[in-house]
């Protein structure tokens, strides 16, 4: 069987014809592609500064400045913006990742303009009133509390510290309590001020409004925000493969089930690694009811309601891994059944057959996944993100079915060592 | 055959309904169908067979063995999944809408040809307990299950729908049969399509596919009312964590009592409007919501969330609020009391509800951006009224008046027909 897409749905794939990318004199980058099937609209999009510029004593400033820019502005306190936003319906929201602060929004069409009105007013004069910043500090501190007693989320915090030692990438974007007692409201406010700017900023708007409308109504609010001198680009530093196998366990007394994250690195979103590395993923922990592993672990064992695996593609590095719940009593053979089909996985190439399935999904996945505005403007922002230029989604089911079996076997090899592997797991205490 | 609203509905001769809505916004079409069975059909010593059924209806046929399902639908790039609540048991697919007579085939085919082998029950029924061992990690789940377990001394709401542990350990293979084929048949069964298809070709394949297939019986399912609760109850959960969590349940009235909408317009200013889409759409923070203002902005709890439940019988109106670390369960249930009485006493002021109706109307057009989404309301508006619920939704809410929201506050939200549960952390952690 080939992997074809009917003329209907390739028609309907966003391409250089109706997507509009402009970038405003003062470095904002705009794409936008109309959808007048309903009467919404969607926005998101990010500025280029993230937790890459915490200081170590106060991990979490940029998740906490981001949390805090809706919080009371030049023109709108925190009751005010949150009446403007509501009483119409409509949704924005800010947070931070390593190299960028993101936001997203939606509203009904007629109310963009309300909608990009408060993204500027946010992203351009926060005030920080003090009150709200400890008012929102509490709601973080008891955030992290809970996130201490989540296993999954300690189990992948364990992670990710093991996988990037001394690395931004291995460091909690939300900080830790210590960290984030330690930020005054004056760090807020010289975070925005050195590192927010129009420079690298880039807006997407996906639905029922008309491209030069949108850029007539982006450049209304932001463009008069003027370009200010950059810093440097913050260097990431480079990352190694882990040189053994690391275990380690997360005792969470009173907890019933186990979390299991298993993984190494992984290639970065643009490498020419990643397209192989993601359907060899696909094969491994994801297609169907989630792939050779889910197969073992879920369907024939029965030992885990979920066990799958995932890329996580980033601009420097990124990380490839295994996650599962499973039952204390069932952790130890858990482990091994998941080795086992990594030393599979790089041991023989995949099947004809799965690489055919796989390739088919991830073409015949477009339609679906490009359905709603949100879709279009997630694919958009990737597009502008990662650099994949705006004919991506078209080029894309050739690139697909140019990948070999060989291929994979050869990213795998590379990236996948089984005797080499974070093994972190969080619950109930270890026996014995 | 009538056709109200562009709906087209239809009965075939073994008494299976069918809805059908034509959607040409995409090249997709959403196919569901749904069961009239829940967890609201279990007995005692039996729960959680509804769910662990609708586990089985993955596990094959001797025409589809279960690997291969996954298989073609994956391959198409579909999503396929399935649901079990209170009420109902659901089942749909989502394909590029060439390729949509592969879900006909395959819901025909399980709706009775489901093995049910011994082996592959077992293997679930650790697969189940493990989905439920994942959810006990989580306080709120365990609050929320003793809430709901107060909330009722007869009626099956009672129970959760995943079942007591106990139940299913002890399960068997025949219990589970004997329940699939007493609800599994047309005479208990909807279709519901939205997508890009035309009306008569897809009745023509619907009745070619499951025309055929003998009625059986529609089961009577009348369960007698229970009386509201006469005095409020109240329950402590022990539990790992340093964060105090707190789950106020109210009887409300069923979805198809005409309460139901001033209570939706009741609980949007209460505690912020809820978005009814299972697919997509995302939500409307609740940060000018009378809550909010009185518990946040106040700094006696951290969140505060709620909702109505569209059910056969009156089920609950939930409230669930993070306590702030430096608050109380009594301070916060002191100033919840403040704002229910200020809902008793005092008109809520018309602008009110037109910012209700607002928000209402703009959390629809987000929910129709996806075709999954418009598939879901079909069916699911039949399980507890008729989709006329669903299409006169927004006018039905233009509908309601100050005197009626008050009406409901002082008939619902009184003190001794709730449930107020506390979640009491056993950690030695102080708080932040």
């Amino acid at each position: 069987m080939m992997a074809t897409l009917s003329p209907a749905t390739w028609r309907s794939l966003p391409g250089p014809e109706d997507i509009t990318r402009v970038e405003l004199p003062n470095g904002i980058v705009v794409l936008t592609r109309s959808n007048f099937n309903s009467s919404s609209v969607v926005i998101n999009g990010y500025l280029p500064c993230g937790s890459l510029y915490d200081p170590p004593d106060k991990l979490g400033l940029a998740g906490f400045t981001a949390r805090a820019l809706m919080r009371g502005t030049a023109r709108y306190d925190f009751q005010a913006l949150h009446e403007a936003l509501e009483s119409v319906g409509a949704s924005l929201g800010f947070s931070a990742n390593v190299h960028t602060i993101t936001f997203g929004g939606r509203a009904l069409a007629e109310d963009l303009p309300l909608l990009l009105n408060l993204l500027s007013t946010c992203v351009r004069e926060p005030t920080f009133p003090h009150d709200q910043v400890e008012r929102l500090r509490a709601q973080l501190l008891t955030s992290l509390a809970i996130r201490a007693q989540d296993p999954a989320e300690m189990a992948e915090l364990t992670f990710d510290a093991l996988l990037f030692p001394d690395h931004p990438y291995g460091r909690s974007e939300d900080g830790y309590p210590e960290t984030v007692k330690s930020i005054r409201r004056e760090d807020l406010e010289a975070f925005h001020r050195a590192y927010f700017r129009p420079q690298g900023m880039v807006l997407v708007v996906v639905g029922a409004v008309a491209a030069e409308e949108v850029i007539a109504q982006v450049n209304a609010v932001l463009g008069n925000w003027l370009a200010t001198p950059a810093d440097e680009n913050r260097i990431v530093p480079p990352v190694a493969p882990p040189r053994q196998t690391v275990r380690q366990h997360v005792p969470l007394p009173d907890k019933v089930q186990t979390e299991l994250v298993i993984g190494t690195l992984g290639p970065k979103r643009n490498h020419p690694d990643y397209l192989p590395a993601s359907l060899g993923n696909n094969i491994l922990g994801q297609f169907g009811m989630m792939g050779r592993i889910g197969e073992v672990v879920r369907e024939k064992a029965g030992l885990a309601y979920y066990a799958m695996s995932s890329l996580n593609a980033w601009m420097v590095a990124g990380s490839w891994e295994v996650n599962a719940g499973v039952n204390p009593a069932n952790l130890d053979r858990a482990i091994e059944l998941i080795r086992e089909e990594i030393r599979r996985f790089v041991s023989e190439p995949v099947t004809e057959e799965e690489l055919s399935d796989t390739q088919a999904h991830f073409i015949g996945r477009l339609p679906l996944s490009l359905e709603s505005n949100a879709g279009v403007a997630g694919a958009l922002l990737n597009m502008e993100r990662f650099q994949l230029g705006l004919d991506y989604l078209q080029r894309y089911p050739q690139q697909v079915l140019a990948v070999t079996r060989e291929q994979i076997l050869e990213v795998a090899r590379r990236y996948l060592d089984p005797e080499r592997l974070i093994i972190v797991s969080a619950g109930p205490p270890a026996e014995g | 055959m009538t056709n109200e609203a562009s709906v087209t509905r239809a009965q075939l001769s073994n008494r299976l309904m069918v809805l059908l809505k034509e959607v040409h916004t995409a090249p997709l079409i959403s196919f569901w169908v749904w069961y009239r069975v829940g967890s609201r059909d279990e007995l005692p010593g039996k729960t959680g067979i509804s769910h662990w059924v609708e586990h089985m209806q993955f596990k094959g046929t001797p025409r589809f063995p279960s690997g291969l399902l996954d298989r073609w639908i994956s391959r198409e790039g579909g999503m396929w999944n399935a649901f079990t609540y209170l009420d109902w048991t659901t089942y749909f697919e989502t394909l590029p809408a060439d390729k949509i007579d592969l879900a006909l085939d395959l819901e025909a085919d399980r709706m009775v040809n489901s093995r049910f082998d011994p082996e592959e029950v077992e293997a679930e029924r650790t697969v189940i307990l493990s989905e439920r061992e994942g959810s006990e990690n989580e306080p709120l789940f365990l609050l929320g299950e003793a809430v709901q377990m107060a909330a009722f001394d007869r009626h099956p709401y009672r129970y959760e729908v995943i079942g007591l542990k106990e139940d299913l350990r002890r399960l068997t293979r025949d219990d589970l049969y004997q329940h699939y084929r007493r609800y599994y048949t047309p005479a208990n069964a909807l279709i519901a399509v939205a997508g890009d298809f035309e009306t008569t070709l897809m009745l023509e394949k619907i009745e070619k596919a499951f025309g055929g297939l003998p009625a059986g019986e529609a089961v009577k399912r009348e369960i007698p009312p229970e009386p509201p609760l006469e005095q409020e109850r109240r329950i402590t959960v022990k539990g790992p964590g340093s964060t105090v969590f707190m789950h106020l349940a109210y009887r409300a009235p069923a979805a198809s009592d005409p309460d139901f909408f001033a209570f939706t317009v009741l609980d949007s200013l209460l505690s912020g409007p809820s978005s009814l889409n299972m697919f997509g759409g995302g939500g409307v923070s609740n940060k000018t919501s009378r809550l909010y203002r009185a518990l946040v902005e106040r700094e006696l709890a951290v969140s505060v969330g709620g909702g109505l439940h569209a059910t056969i019988d009156p089920y609950l109106y939930d409230l669930v609020i993070t306590i702030h670390p430096e608050s109380s369960p009594e301070a916060v249930l002191k100033a919840i009391d403040a704002e229910i009485q200020r809902l008793q006493e005092e008109r809520v002021r018309e602008e009110e509800i037109q910012r209700a109706l607002k928000q209402a109307r703009a959390l629809f057009a987000y929910g129709s951006e996806n075709i999954t989404n418009q598939g879901f309301w079909l069916g699911f508006s039949e399980m507890f009224a008729t989709y006329d619920w669903f299409a006169h939704y927004v006018e039905n809410l233009s509908a309601v008046q100050a005197e009626d929201v008050q009406r409901i506050a002082q008939t619902y939200l009184q003190p001794q027909r709730r449930v107020v549960g506390i979640y009491q952390p056993t950690g030695e952690e102080t708080p932040a």
